[in-house]
């Protein structure tokens, strides 16, 4: 029987990490994502679970150390937060060039600067372009639900990338929320074991992982790895559809709330959809159609489906975490707006920053998007040339 | 069933590549010619050379080849040109050439 419990983010990725009981996690510490490694050491301490931990004494050494024993053959995690992410950037990409299928559990944290560590998601949103797989959380629960499904998807024959299971800094992976955790055998059997067809240790096969590759196959070889990435949409949907049948959650590319007949609608990642959810709540009592598009898996980019999502809304918020720094907004904003054009979706559109270093944005500023969403729609544009939520000035 | 490396060449098409280019085999580096990288060339004046063989340890990519003992030839293939035999060569019996 599942059990109902309450926990923080970070302790219900440790719950999952325990379920899945990994081979090898090399780690560096840094908030807010230190307790991972730190209720990892603990478990490893107890005897519950086998995994060889390997404190390194950077991020470039721990994300080399994780694609070292991935290559090996051994299934492999790590945590890492903000600046930590970055000291991993060069690895990054041959990790997944490499189609290595490591883990890495991402609480967002703002990179500095100014000098910061609350949450946004300035980190994972400047490596969306670095081949990993990303799929962020709103609750704890979705985190340990996601975290659950991310071995599956990444070691996929048809994918084979590394993948960040994100949540946001101190609002999920420090505050205590409610939880079912799934008992430990049907995850188990869910999560599997970890047979790659090559790897480094594999008896009387040789194998060589990374070689320089010259102009003449380098192209060749990134557009074979975009392929993974390009196939990972079916698996997160296979996959998902299996954790259902094992745990009755129900997880897509994105999650719709109240989106169907929605006129005005937020696009927004993380744990801000609370928020948006109750702002929803308020404002339908008022008869007012509004929805949320809650995106749930980032990279690979469900651009279709999100289009055709928002199709017959009026206008839309799209709310940015992250600074894009290109004049024009953040990256989700970027990528929507692609989305909406390619698709011929004509909804009016804004991109809004909010939440940046850990800015709170409370419901009532959301519920007067939605209230400034119907003015654009109507012709009057009450936003900023430049938007950003809870600014003073 | 992962193409080997002798099967893999500039008309390979991306499907049929290996995964992140791994290769499932050992020594494929004798694929990969490198002596196409050479400027300059050394030849042996075998009147000089007394055969000690001290060349063939220094050779960083094994391009001198040795048959009964004796210094049989180099392995143009792979010699980068550069020039590390005919620095070692204490008989001045190697010297680099100009050009490929």
């Amino acid at each position: 029987m599942a059990k109902k419990e309450r926990m923080s983010g970070n302790e219900a990725v440790a719950y999952g990490i325990k379920q899945v009981n990994p081979d090898v996690m090399p780690a560096f510490p840094i908030t807010p994502s230190t307790e991972i490694p730190q209720f990892v050491s603990t478990m490893i301490a107890n005897g519950e679970i086998d995994t060889e931990f390997i404190p390194v004494e950077s991020e470039h050494s721990s994300m080399s150390a994780a694609m070292g024993s991935e290559a090996a053959g051994a299934r492999t995690l790590t945590a890492t937060s903000s600046a930590g992410l970055a000291f991993m950037w060069e690895v990054l990409y041959v990790a997944a060039s490499s189609r290595l299928p490591i883990c890495m559990t991402v609480v967002n944290r703002a990179l500095t600067g100014p000098l910061n560590i609350n949450a946004d998601h300035s980190d994972s949103m400047g490596a969306r372009d670095s081949g990993w797989l990303q799929i962020y959380a709103e609750t704890n629960q979705e985190v340990y639900d996601n975290f659950l499904q991310a071995y599956r998807i990444a070691e996929h024959p048809d994918v084979r990338l590394p993948i960040m299971i994100c949540q946001d800094g101190f609002i999920t992976s420090h505050a205590v929320q409610n939880i079912t955790l799934w008992d430990d055998e049907p995850i188990k059997q869910f999560v599997g074991e970890y047979n790659p067809e090559h790897y480094l240790l594999k008896h009387n096969e040789p194998m060589a992982v990374g070689p320089y590759a010259v102009s003449n196959y380098c192209m060749e070889a990134k557009r074979a790895q975009a392929e993974g990435m390009i196939k990972a949409k079916q698996v997160i949907l296979d996959v998902a559809k299996e954790f259902e049948e094992v745990t009755g959650q129900k997880y897509g590319l994105f999650e719709a709330y109240d989106l169907e007949d929605a006129e005005y609608a937020m696009v927004a990642i993380g744990s801000i959809c609370g928020g948006i959810k109750d702002a929803i709540d308020e404002l339908r009592e008022q008869g007012m159609k509004v929805g949320l598009l809650k995106i749930r898996v980032f990279r690979p980019f469900p651009a279709q489906e999100i289009a055709e999502a928002l199709r017959n809304c009026k206008a839309v918020a799209i709310l940015d975490r992250a600074e894009g720094y290109s004049s024009q907004g953040g990256p989700v904003g970027a990528d929507v707006r692609a989305a909406l054009c390619k698709y011929k979706v004509y909804a009016e559109n804004v991109n809004i920053l909010y939440g940046l270093s850990g800015r709170d944005t409370k419901v009532e500023e959301l519920v007067e998007v939605y209230h400034q969403l119907e003015q654009l729609a109507n012709g009057e544009n009450p936003f900023d040339e430049y938007p950003y939520l809870g600014l003073r000035g | 069933m992962a193409l080997q490396a002798k099967d893999i060449n500039e008309q390979t098409k991306w499907q049929d590549l290996t995964e992140g280019l791994q290769i499932y085999e050992p020594a494929t580096s004798r694929l990969f010619e490198t002596g196409e990288w050479r400027t300059q060339r050394p030849v042996v004046d075998y009147d000089k050379c007394i055969h000690c063989l001290l060349c063939v340890p220094y050779c960083p990519d094994s391009c001198i080849t040795v048959e009964d003992n004796k210094k049989k030839g180099l392995d143009y293939d792979h010699c980068k040109g550069c020039g590390i035999c005919a620095a070692a060569c204490p008989f001045g019996a190697i010297t680099m050439v100009e050009g490929n």
